[in-house]
Order: structure tokens, then C-alpha cells, then sequence
């Protein structure tokens, strides 16, 4: 059940209302800017999938460090090459928007951080999130001390069952107590 | 083969499939949360289950937490669009077999939520300043959105008090059908010979005029801008007689309590998280990296800004803890130089702050007793001495900052106490300019107890002086602010821009400081508070004031400014504000509560002329109700009362806080029992794949390479130990161990 060319049905309108945290004005102001960036005789078909390039040209994602990762994430595609279609494009307004659960967030933020997917953020997930953080040319870096100093700190911090690695349970423990999550984990069209 | 590895993994399949780790309870409820709960995927969970046949506990865990899962809204399911669908459409499903009734009652709620949704909706849609907000919050992100959000947060107080005071004092003098004629009565009570008041004139002066705008003189005193102008006992309409005085008195303790609550209501959220656990540090390492990136900016030189602003925030925190390891190994030699060094500078410190508030007393005593003087010089020359005191003030609130700042570096504290400290002091500065301010008014006052005729003008309606006061602050304010952004801040940029020397280029732009910036706010809005009483219409100026406020702030926000260095982040500047505003309340309670029990009202002019001090008003009100209630009235202030409803708020807290002792422990044990099993799990982790040898021994080096092909995430406990270490040593002291 996809979109057709230029008009949303009214019935997969409220279903998506009603799967999704998005209100109507932002699921038909998502889907302006979605068809905007299909070519024309893309608008035609009737699930179009977007390639991970035209994605990021998006200004929301365009300076956000992390955009490769949020496509690959919430992507749907066999490939897994970051494409997506209608769909996985409000799955990730949904996830981003206002009245989204700290529960949703956290769980996708999770995944966004897990950058190898092996399911828990481990010493190379870490280094490779500060990294996206600072900037990745060779200045903006921490030197690899501070790195350690820093991401020993984290672990003591959230790493409950000391085992080395932060695991889904022990982040949305963390990012519960963290007062900041909420207002910064948000992207609005 | 069915993947079933927690997340989409990227290269090939799993390597190591180990049937008897797979069965773990806890590996087994990260795959339940993954996959969705149709009928088909749980019958190729079971079909995996290894040789051994199925463990009862694994049944019941799928049965609990697939009722959990169907408690949660559709909308709540961690899973992609289609997977929800199915699962919607499997509830639809089930719902068909319950009764019809239950099906219509399903039905109406969920149309019923979908209303909320779209009334929620359309109610934020006309919430003020929408799109500039978005806008800012694109640029800068949300450090500095928090600034404009408490400016829109103060806009919509203002206007709320401002109601408060037209409804139940405003609107009743402007219904009244018998309005009392002012200007016969300004001559009543006045046993002092004045001379002719010289804006009785009929022609006057064009400068006179904007003089009196200014200053809330002449004119404006027979305005619904002063205290002095509602001289009225009793409103009679024509089916209730309106008693003023009261309505006056409660309007006042109204808008405190309403500003009381909805301070504390907009804190409650912030308050509780912090409160949950307090041994955390409130910027602790964990927020800053996993909730560090405002994911709403859309620019790419605030990307820059922000990716620069968070290296420095690391580098510094970073220091921050080498820096206090190295106090902790000072010497006592160096910590008595320290000691006295820093007594010395805060004495040096007081010293300053007792100049400042020595010049404010004098000048606000030299503004008030300038009336007496007869020549007029210039009105220039009287609009300064007008405005002295707010003069003196800003110049003060100026000053001192920058002497803070400098003197805090001798001072030697951690650069994160050091930032702190120095804001708590200019917090202080600042209210305690207004208190001295106000204490100098009151010795005014105090003395035209003793002599009415020292200080005409002040001692007939003291009351109208002082809100003329508060008037004059609330102007000087607003136009300081204005000056200082087009007459300092633009320049600068020009400077800055088309000036090559390396001066201006050291200087650089201004920096919007978040803290400067919200301690201004907070003088007006405290300002505002205490001048309410004296003045019912500044709530109104200040809603206008704060309106055009947010606009040149914005404005020279985008052109002049660059954002601050070191960043002050969303959740601990709504702490600041609310917290700095709660200050300034209770602050501006202590004046208001002072004039209204103690000090004698004027005669002359204003609703309590007839009462001896503001407050007999409540009392001369509760005498006039019918026995019953005047007996509750007087119960409920009795001592039986209050003693007995502190001893019962005192049970209370205690009972509270020992309950929150008790969590706080079991909390601390549950830690600990965590930690154990973990250390258990991992214990017999390895010796499983020892037990498992041969196999295990094969792949175990890929398994140290986890990299794109690591597998479930059972094998990273495994990864990270080294087997032969754990071999030597004797297992860890477990609490299974007997």
C-alpha cells in the first residue's frame, strides 16, 4: 500500500495517523517534500524508493553527522543501502517528532549509535560516535588519551553490569536520566 | 536459514551458531523484541529451540511480554510501517471476537483520541512565534532556543497578570457609574503649604510633557497608571456594592500565587529528573555524548559552531577532572596561600558590592528630595535626576560582571565552579540593587512619619511614588537595551567587519551570553512583580517591552552575534531560569508583604485610605460575613490549627524521606547483584565454549575481529576476554557460591 502519484488517499492519511506519532498536517507536509524529490516518471510508480544520495540532499539531514546512519537504519530495502520509500520516511519523522515515547527514541538512537549492529555499543562504537561529534578532520579530534579518559568515564556511567559495553537496557536507563535527550532528539520538518 | 540476530547485520550470515547460548532467556527477549508477534515467526522461534526441547521459561517470558506488547499502542512498536500493519491488522483480527459492545467502545476511543490529537495540534499550531523559534533553533540550536522559549514563557505571565489586575481592578473603575472627581481631592490631607504645583498649568511646556511620559509624572499620576488614581471605598453598581479595597488586596496576593505556580509547574519536570538521582553530576559525560547533537540544526556553519562548542565542552571537562585530581594532591602550604588569597579577594569583592549599594541609597535619596528644589535648570538636567537611581544601577550591573570575572581567575577554583560561582554573584548583584533600592525608599518614607511636611510630594501618597519608581526602572530598562544593541553591538560588527586591524579582529563579534542575558530579564521581571501593586498597569508595559524585546534580541542574534564558546545546554538553562525567577518572586514577595502589614497607608489617595495599613482591608471584609463562616475564618487562623497542621506536614516529610532512604539502598543492592551476575554469566560463558572446545577453538579467532561479521551479541562477552587469563585465575566469588 503505497502512495500514488500526487495525492494521498484519505484512508491510508488516518492509518498512518494512526500507526505513526506524526499529526496530518505532517504526514501531507512529508509527503510535499518526499515527492519533491522523486523524478518525474518516478511519481508514477506506485511504491518509489529513494536512493540514500537524494535523501541526504534533504536540509534537515544534510548537516547532520549521523545522516548515513539514520538511512541505514530506518531503511526497509534488501540491499541495505539506506533507500527509502514513503514509509520508512514517516517510520523516521515518527521517531524524530515531538510526541514520539522517550521509549521509541531511545531504542532508534541506539541503533543509530551501533555503528558495526552488533547490538551493544562497544569501545569501537564509542570512539566512532565522539568522532561524528568533534568533527573528523585530524584537529577537531580528541587525542587518543583524552578518547580512553573519555570513554572510561561513559562506561562508568552506564555500564551497569561492568561487562565493557553498553547494552540496549543499560542506554535507556542512561538516556532515561538524561535531561537533555528529549529536546535534542528531534527533527521537524 | 532465518536470520536471527538481533539487527540487520551487513556482510554474511552469522559464523558461530551456538544452539545452546541461543536459548538464553535474556538473548531470547532481545530477538522477541525484534521480530513481530504473528503466529508465524513464533512457530520458527520454536522450531529453533535446540535438541533439549523447549524450557517452560522461555513459554512464559513469550506470553508476558507478548500481553505487554498488546497493551502499547500501535504507534509505540519499535518496528518498521509494514510490520505494524500486520500487527494492527492481527489485533483487528482479535477484536472481531469480542462482543459487539466492547467493539463500539474500542471504536469511540480511538475517534476520540484522534480528536485530541487534532486539537492538541491545531492549539500548538497557534502558539506565538512558531517559526522564528524553528528558525533560531535551525541556526543555533537548542541552547539558545531555551533563551527565546523563557521570553515567550514571561510574555504569556505578564499578559496573565495583567488580566488578573484589569478584571478585578481596572474594569469596575472604568464601569463605575458614580466616578469620583480625582483633582478635587489631591488638596485633602495636605496640612503642608506647597506651592502652586507647576502642572497645573494649562499650557505646558513641550519638554515638560515628554518628562512627565517618562518619569509617570503630572499627567499619567491621574491615569489607571498609578496607585494614587484609585481613591475609591465602595463601587456601587446597581445590584452589588464592590468593595475595592479588597479586590485591590487579593488581586495582588492572586497574581504572586498564580506566578508561584506556574513557575513551579513549568519547573516540576526538571526538578523530578534531577531529583531521581543525585549522585549524578547534572552534565555528566553520558548526556553530553548521547544526547550532544541537537539533531534539529539544519545549517552548516551552526553544524561547524555546534561541532566546535562540543570539543571544547569535552576538552574542558576533561581537564576539569585532571585538574581536580591535582587539588586533591595540593599541599597544606599551598592551601593556606589559597585560603587566604581567596579571603582576601572576597572581602575585596564586598567591599565593591557595599560602594555600589552606598551610591544606589544615595542617589535614589537625592532623586526623591530634588522636588523640593525650586529652579527648574533644564529638563535634560531633570530628566537625569529623574532617572538617577536606574542610572546608578545599570551602571553597577555593568561593572560589576566584569570585575567578577576577573577577579574569579586569581581565585583559583575549577574552571566549571568558576563559571558558577561568578553568575551566583552577579545574581546576587542584582537583586540586591533592587532590595537597596527599595530599603531606601522605605527610609524615605519612615521619615515622613516624623515630618510630614520634609518630603510633601512623597509623604501625601508614597504609595504613587513608588510606583512611579517602579515605572521609571521599567522604561530606563527597556531603553538601555534597546541603546546597547544599536549603539554598541551594531558598530562593533561594523568594526569587526570592514576594519582590517588586528585589534578588531581580536575582539571579535559580540557573544550572545545565554546567563547575561536572562539575569537582565530577571531584573525586569522582578521589577515588574514588586511595581504591580503600586503601578496595575505594568504587567502591560512589560508584555510590550518583552514583545519587542524577543525581536531585537532575534535580530541581533542573526546579524551581530556569534554563539557563546562555551555552551549553556537546554535542560540546565531551564534549571537556571526558572530557578534565578523563583528567586526573584520570593524576592519580590518580601517588599510587597512589608508595605501591605507595616507600613501606614497614605490618606489621601489610593483604595486603603481608609484603613491603617493595606492589610485591615481582609479583616474588615471577614468581619462583615455571616457567623458561620467568619468562625471557620477564625478557626482555621487559630494556633490549634497551625500547630497541629505542622505536625502533620512534618509526619509527612519524614515518612517521605525515610521511604526515600530505603529505595536509595535496595537501589545501591540491585547494583551490586547486577554486577554479579553479569560477572556469573560471563564466568560460565566461557566455560561453556571451553566445554565446547574443539569447535569453539576453530572460530575463536574471528571472533576477536568482531567488525562488520559479528555475529549475536552473546559472542561480544566472549570477545572481550581472553581466555587463557581466565583460565589461570580461580572464578570470581559469586553469590551462588556457597
Amino acid at each position: 500500500m503505497g502512495t500514488t502519484a500526487s495525492q494521498l488517499a484519505k484512508d491510508s492519511l488516518s492509518e498512518y495517523q494512526e500507526l505513526t506519532f506524526l499529526t496530518k498536517q505532517e504526514i501531507l507536509l512529508a509527503h510535499r517534500r518526499f515527492t519533491e524529490l522523486l523524478d518525474r516518471d518516478e511519481r508514477n510508480h506506485p511504491n518509489p524508493r529513494v536512493p540514500m544520495e537524494v535523501i541526504l540532499t534533504l536540509p534537515e539531514l544534510k548537516s547532520n553527522p549521523f545522516k548515513t546512519r539514520i538511512c541505514q537504519v530506518f531503511s526497509t530495502s534488501e540491499d541495505k543501502d539506506g533507500s527509502l520509500t514513503f514509509e520508512d520516511f514517516l517510520d523516521l519523522l515518527s521517531a524524530f517528532s515531538d510526541s514520539a515515547t522517550l521509549e521509541i527514541k531511545s531504542h532508534y538512537a541506539f541503533r543509530i549509535f551501533d555503528f558495526d549492529d552488533d547490538g551493544t555499543l562497544d569501545y569501537g562504537d564509542l570512539e566512532k560516535l565522539v568522532n561524528c561529534l568533534t568533527g573528523e578532520t585530524e584537529d577537531t579530534r580528541l587525542t587518543s588519551e583524552e578518547m580512553r579518559q573519555l570513554i572510561s568515564n561513559i562506561l562508568d556511567e552506564s555500564d551497569i553490569d561492568k561487562d565493557g559495553t553498553v547494552n540496549l537496557s543499560e542506554f535507556q536507563h542512561v538516556i532515561s536520566r538524561s535531561p537533555d535527550f528529549v529536546s535534542s532528539f528531534k527533527i521537524v520538518l | 536459514m532465518e536470520d536471527d540476530s538481533v539487527f540487520a547485520i551487513g556482510g554474511s550470515g552469522r559464523i558461530t551458531s551456538n544452539p545452546l547460548l541461543d536459548q538464553l532467556p535474556s538473548y531470547q527477549s532481545l530477538l522477541y523484541r525484534r521480530k513481530s508477534s504473528s503466529v508465524k515467526s513464533r512457530g520458527s522461534l520454536k522450531g529453533r529451540l535446540s535438541v533439549s526441547g523447549r524450557l517452560n521459561t522461555v513459554n512464559r517470558l513469550e506470553e508476558r511480554q507478548k500481553s505487554q506488547m498488546e497493551q502499547r499502542a500501535v504507534s509505540e512498536l519499535p518496528f518498521p510501517m509494514a510490520e505494524k500493519r500486520r500487527h494492527k491488522d492481527q489485533r483487528m483480527e482479535e477484536r472481531k471476537d469480542l462482543s459487539s459492545c466492547r467493539q463500539w467502545r474500542e471504536g469511540a476511543s480511538r475517534y476520540m483520541k484522534r480528536l485530541m490529537d487534532d486539537a492538541h495540534s491545531f492549539l500548538s499550531s497557534m502558539k506565538l512565534w512558531r517559526s522564528d523559534i524553528h528558525q533560531i533553533e535551525g541556526m543555533f540550536g537548542t541552547g539558545i532556543l531555551s533563551y527565546f522559549s523563557f521570553l515567550r514563557f514571561l510574555v504569556a505571565l505578564n499578559l496573565i497578570i495583567f488580566l488578573v489586575m484589569f478584571c478585578f481592578v481596572m474594569l469596575p473603575m472604568i464601569l463605575d457609574p458614580t466616578p469620583r472627581n480625582v483633582i478635587n481631592n489631591q488638596h485633602q490631607g495636605n496640612v503642608c503649604r506647597t506651592h502652586p504645583r507647576t502642572t497645573r498649568r494649562i499650557l505646558k511646556n513641550y519638554h515638560e510633557h515628554i518628562v512627565d511620559l517618562l518619569s509617570g509624572d503630572g499627567i499619567l499620576e491621574r491615569t489607571y497608571l498609578l496607585y494614587g488614581f484609585y481613591t475609591k471605598d465602595e463601587i456601587h453598581f446597581p445590584k452589588v456594592i464592590y468593595k475595592l479595597p479588597l479586590a485591590y488586596l487579593l488581586a495582588t496576593l492572586g497574581y504572586l500565587l498564580l506566578s508561584l505556580l506556574w513557575i513551579v509547574k513549568r519547573s516540576a519536570a526538571g526538578f523530578k529528573r534531577h531529583l531521581i538521582k543525585d549522585e549524578d553530576r547534572f552534565q555528566s559525560f553520558c548526556n553530553k555524548i548521547f544526547a550532544g547533537w541537537d539533531f534539529c540544526i539544519t545549517s552548516e556553519s551552526a553544524a561547524k559552531q555546534k561541532r566546535n562548542s562540543l570539543l571544547y565542552e569535552l576538552k574542558t571537562d576533561l581537564e576539569d577532572e585532571r585538574i581536580k585530581q591535582k587539588m586533591a594532591d595540593r599541599t597544606t602550604k599551598d592551601k593556606c596561600r589559597i585560603y587566604l588569597l581567596r579571603v582576601i579577594l572576597n572581602m575585596f569583592v564586598m567591599g565593591v558590592l557595599a560602594a555600589c549599594f552606598f551610591s544606589i541609597y544615595v542617589a535614589t535619596t537625592f532623586s526623591q528630595n530634588v522636588e523640593n528644589r525650586k529652579n527648574k535648570v533644564n529638563f535634560i538636567v531633570d530628566l537625569i535626576y529623574e532617572y538617577l537611581p536606574s542610572i546608578v544601577i545599570t551602571m553597577a550591573n555593568f561593572v560589576t560582571p566584569l570585575l567578577f570575572s576577573v577577579i574569579i581567575n586569581y581565585e583559583d577554583y575549577s574552571p566549571a565552579f568558576e563559571i558558577r560561582f561568578t553568575l551566583m554573584r552577579c545574581v546576587f548583584m542584582r537583586l540586591a540593587s533592587i532590595t537597596v533600592l527599595l530599603y531606601s525608599l522605605w527610609s524615605q518614607i519612615d521619615e515622613c512619619r516624623e515630618d510630614p511636611c520634609s518630603n510633601p510630594k512623597l509623604c501625601q501618597c508614597w504609595e504613587t511614588r513608588v510606583g512611579q519608581e517602579m515605572y521609571k526602572l521599567t522604561i530606563f530598562d527597556f531603553i538601555i537595551i534597546l541603546a546597547v544593541t544599536i549603539f554598541v553591538e551594531f558598530p562593533r560588527k561594523m568594526l569587526v567587519k570592514f576594519c582590517d586591524c588586528r585589534l578588531a579582529k581580536m575582539w571579535g563579534l559580540q557573544e550572545f551570553s545565554i546567563p547575561q542575558n536572562v539575569l537582565e530579564i530577571l531584573y525586569g521581571q522582578t521589577i515588574c512583580w514588586i511595581g504591580t501593586f503600586y503601578c496595575p498597569m505594568l504587567p502591560a508595559i512589560c508584555t510590550i517591552k518583552y514583545f519587542c524585546i524577543f525581536y531585537i534580541k532575534k535580530l541581533s542574534l542573526i546579524k551581530n552575534c556569534r554563539p557563546a564558546t562555551r555552551p549553556f545546554r537546554a535542560s540546565s538553562s531551564n534549571f537556571f531560569f526558572l530557578g534565578v525567577l523563583l528567586i526573584g518572586l520570593i524576592l519580590a514577595c518580601f517588599p510587597i508583604s512589608i508595605s501591605v502589614a507595616q507600613i501606614k497607608s497614605s490618606q489621601a489617595c489610593g483604595p486603603f485610605s481608609k484603613y491603617n495599613t493595606s492589610w485591615e482591608a481582609l479583616p474588615a471584609a471577614v468581619e462583615a460575613l455571616p457567623q458561620s463562616a467568619r468562625n471557620v475564618i477564625y478557626f482555621l487562623a487559630s494556633e490549634t490549627f497551625a500547630v497541629s497542621f505542622f505536625v502533620v506536614t512534618c509526619l509527612a516529610m519524614f515518612y517521605v524521606i525515610a521511604l526515600a532512604g530505603a529505595h536509595k539502598k535496595v537501589i545501591n543492592q540491585l547494583r551490586e547483584k547486577l554486577v554479579m551476575e553479569g560477572q556469573d554469566k560471563r564466568f560460565l560463558i566461557q566455560k561453556l565454549c571451553q566445554a565446547q572446545s574443539v569447535p569453539v577453538a576453530k572460530s575463536a579467532p574471528q571472533l576477536h575481529s568482531p567488525s562488520r561479521q559479528s555475529p549475536s551479541y552473546h559472542t561480544s562477552f566472549s570477545s572481550n576476554f581472553n581466555e587463557a587469563v581466565v583460565l589461570a585465575h580461580s572464578p570470581p566469588n559469586s553469590s551462588t557460591h556457597v
